[in-house]
């Protein structure tokens, strides 16, 4: 399988009356966009509006983030199986508009939803405060159930980054990057002394914002799965705008999977990458240990050598990370693990709902409630208030000047379990 | 300006005496004593030692309270900005004097105290987390290298400067976990890991496992029918509208709920946790703490009494130091109560 992502750099953007790039600047067609979004009955209104690194704007509460894109050789454009047509994902060449993503606010439909600020303290603990944010306010139809709501809300932001794609359809690349691999036979022919790699991305699978999607499919139906890397680099797996903010896997950072793109940068180097495993995290017992034997299961029959496992969300799913762990160790499969921590406001708690000491190698991406001061912004694209009812916030933590106190449980990305940030957690 | 410091040492250091003296009740002089007059010179004139308490260990151990009383008026009389005990090596009475000092100067006076004691130490456990204990050596052997550690700590601290990782600075953890930046993004740090394993290199988890308390079931009860039950959950069931504003995730508190005047939760009650899809939650709130069953069986006569109390609060996110905390608190309310058994829902 072989995808060219043709990365076009976006500098600017503006609001205007059509879709297009040009010299850097993405130009959005705001009425037209509006008109396709309510193509849906479910959606009353939407707003648009634009937020870019270094506006002291705050955006508020953040569903989704994805990134804008059009495949321009071979099939699948969108997001098939959701917002368009079945087709395999992983071939062919898409052209991104890399630097600008696509934000989703509205209504809350649950706490899971999140904060992102574009400028100072705030910037530096979400990786969305970097992107040219296109900012979608979705106000839904009266009298939704929460799970149309939601399912509206995520489309919509599918189908506007979809829609906004269109512009870079004729544009020239600032760089294109190539990421081909043929099957587990060629490559390990070709790598024969390397040690063999598997990724497992697990996947939160238990109900309202909290499922991931695979070509449309609900992680929830699912045994654990294999599928090449470059289908997820090509948008086979979206959010469900799942878990607390911190660390839902938004389908921005589906599309640029960092765990897949850094397994991929050492491929042929130091390791071979075997591919992806994803797999769902069930609120059953049996459902757990169904997923975890089968994981490792899968891993041990591709003869993996070593697994890196990333989490989404904390809790009960702490459980499911150490569980795949110990069976990979006990196989004599070298795990290394990507979760974040519950260590409480004073970091002094413990940090995993769960313990195993098989887990000897484990990257942390931070913790949870790790408690942050936000200063007032100039705009708030959104609702402020907001904050008192996410995960993370609190009643009284947005101060009448503006400023907030929260954790990072709010900020979207902050703790992400693929690794897509820089926090890390010490012990002091 | 130069900064204070009130030194304290034990009988041994304090050149009183060895195990003969262990006995003797504290006394102050305005003069360096032991290890005080080593330490200072490694201030370099930022700090002074002012003057040393000596104190017999097994004194202050068994006369903790008068002993504390001595230390909290000198240090009434002479203001320290500092308090510096030890080091204690690895003598166990000298480290729970060490401790016992540390912690009462800190939890009282909020001055910071720094210590030194070799990691078995049973005083370590006492006070890690409130003051900074120098990693030194078992013995008294190693004071030459114990002292300049302590001391540019707590020159550190007297100059509120960020105190660097245990590692670096030499001191013993206090079991902070602080979130901070790293120069690699987490995927890219753990390739590199699992890279390392490969290669047989040396790595450092950044999260090595927890340990967790073990607590012993209590006994059965004999005569259900006789026997007040509790309902207690972690599922974020409250009164609708959150009068106690109890956070969906990461609780920092808990509520109480007179349910003596109703069969179930349903209709007066919702979740506000942000863990768990919550339609269905929200439809039958006795879904998740099933207090429709336990009037049924209460009515049945199969339970004595359902306690008029519904206990709540968030489970996701929420650190194990608050949950040890809600669970003496309310444990204590239902002990009180005399309730006999408690039915605990999860979600």
């Amino acid at each position: 399988m072989k995808l060219e992502l043709r990365k076009v750099k976006v500098k600017d953007i503006v609001l205007g009356d059509q879709m297009k790039f040009a010299d850097g600047v993405l130009t959005v067609d705001v009425n037209g966009l509006i008109a396709a979004l309510k193509d849906d009955v479910n959606v009353k209104e939407i707003k648009i509006d634009l937020a870019k690194p270094g506006d002291k704007t705050r955006i508020i509460p953040v569903k989704d983030v994805i990134e804008p894109r059009v495949k321009v050789e071979g099939k699948g454009n969108g997001f098939p199986g959701v917002t368009t047509p079945i087709e395999q994902l992983g071939s062919g060449a898409v052209n991104v508009l890399d630097g600008a993503a696509v934000v989703t606010i509205g209504d809350i439909v649950g706490f899971q939803e999140g904060v992102v600020d574009m400028w100072g303290e705030g910037a530096k603990w979400t990786p969305f405060s970097k992107t040219m944010n296109i900012v979608v306010d979705i106000i839904p139809a009266n009298g939704l159930d929460p799970h149309t709501h939601e399912t509206t809300v995520r489309l919509a932001g599918l189908k506007a980054a979809e829609l906004i794609g269109y512009a870079a359809k004729d544009a020239v690349a600032d760089e294109v990057e190539v990421f081909e691999m043929g099957s587990i036979f060629e490559e390990t022919e070709k790598y024969p002394d390397l040690p063999k790699v598997v990724y497992v991305e697990m996947l939160i699978s238990q109900g309202l914002l909290h499922d991931g999607y695979i070509y449309g499919v609900n992680s929830q139906q699912i045994l654990p799965t294999m599928i090449h890397p470059n289908e997820e680099i090509d948008g086979a797996v979206i959010s469900g705008n799942c878990v607390a903010a911190c660390d839902k896997i938004t389908t921005y950072q589906h599309q640029n999977n960092s765990a897949i793109l850094d397994l991929y940068n050492r491929h042929g180097k130091d390791i071979n990458f075997l591919g992806v495993i994803l797999t769902p995290e069930l609120t059953t017992l049996a459902g757990k240990f169904r997923t975890c034997d089968y994981t490792a299961k899968l891993c041990k029959s591709l003869g993996a050598d070593g697994v890196i496992v990333s989490e989404e969300g904390y809790g009960n799913p702490d459980s499911d990370l150490l569980m795949i762990c110990k069976r990979l160790e006990s196989e004599g499969i070298k795990t290394v693990l990507i979760t974040d921590e519950c260590s409480g406001w004073d970091g002094m708690s413990q940090p995993l709902a769960d313990t195993t000491p098989e887990a000897v190698a484990v990257v942390s991406a931070g913790n949870v409630s790790h408690v942050v001061e936000l200063p007032p912004a100039d705009k708030v694209i959104g609702n402020a208030k907001a904050i008192a009812t996410l995960a993370g916030g609190w009643e009284g933590c947005l101060s009448e000047d503006g400023s907030m106190k929260c954790e990072l449980n709010a900020v979207i990305g902050a703790t992400s379990e693929i690794g897509y940030h820089n926090l890390t957690v010490k012990l002091y | 300006m130069s900064y204070k410091i009130l030194y304290y040492v034990n009988q041994f250091f304090g050149q009183v005496g060895g195990e003969e003296q262990a006995g003797i009740a504290p006394f102050y002089k305005e003069e360096k004593i032991g290890p005080a007059m080593g330490f200072e010179q490694l201030l370099k004139g930022e700090a002074q030692v002012v003057g040393t308490i000596v104190c017999g260990d097994n004194y202050f151990n068994e006369n903790t309270e008068e002993s504390l009383k001595f230390i909290y008026d000198t240090i009434a009389a002479v203001k320290p900005d500092m308090v510096v005990a030890g080091p204690a090596f690895n003598a166990g009475r000298y480290g729970m004097a060490c401790a016992g000092v540390a912690n009462a100067v800190i939890d009282k006076l909020g001055i910071p105290v720094v210590t030194g004691m070799y990691h078995e130490n049973p005083g370590v456990d006492q006070c890690k987390a409130k003051a900074i204990i120098a990693e030194v050596t078992d013995s008294a052997a190693g004071m030459r290298t114990a002292l300049p550690v302590m001391a540019k700590i707590a020159l550190k601290l007297l100059k509120k400067e960020e105190l660097g990782t245990p590692k670096e600075e030499g001191y013993i953890a206090q079991g902070k976990r602080l979130t901070v930046f790293a120069d690699k993004r987490g995927s890219e740090r753990a390739v590199e890991m699992l890279i390392a394993r490969f290669k047989g290199e040396e790595f450092e988890t950044e999260l090595p496992m927890p340990v967790f308390d073990k607590v012993a079931p209590a006994a059965a009860i004999k005569d259900l029918s006789k026997a007040k039950i509790a309902l207690v959950t972690s599922g974020g069931i409250v009164p609708i509208g959150n009068p106690d504003r109890i956070q969906s995730a990461s609780a920092q508190k808990w509520g109480k709920y007179n349910v003596s005047d109703i069969s179930e939760l349903t209709g007066g009650y919702y979740t506000i946790h942000g863990g768990y899809d919550p339609v269905y939650a929200n439809e039958v709130p006795d879904r998740v703490a099933p207090l429709d069953m336990l009037k049924k069986f209460e009515k049945e006569g199969l339970i004595g009494e359902v306690y008029e109390y519904f206990y709540t609060t968030t489970g996701t996110g929420t650190s194990v130091g608050n949950a040890i905390q809600f669970g003496k608190e309310i444990g204590k309310e239902l002990k009180e109560a005399g309730v006999d058994g408690v039915i605990l829902t999860s979600t």
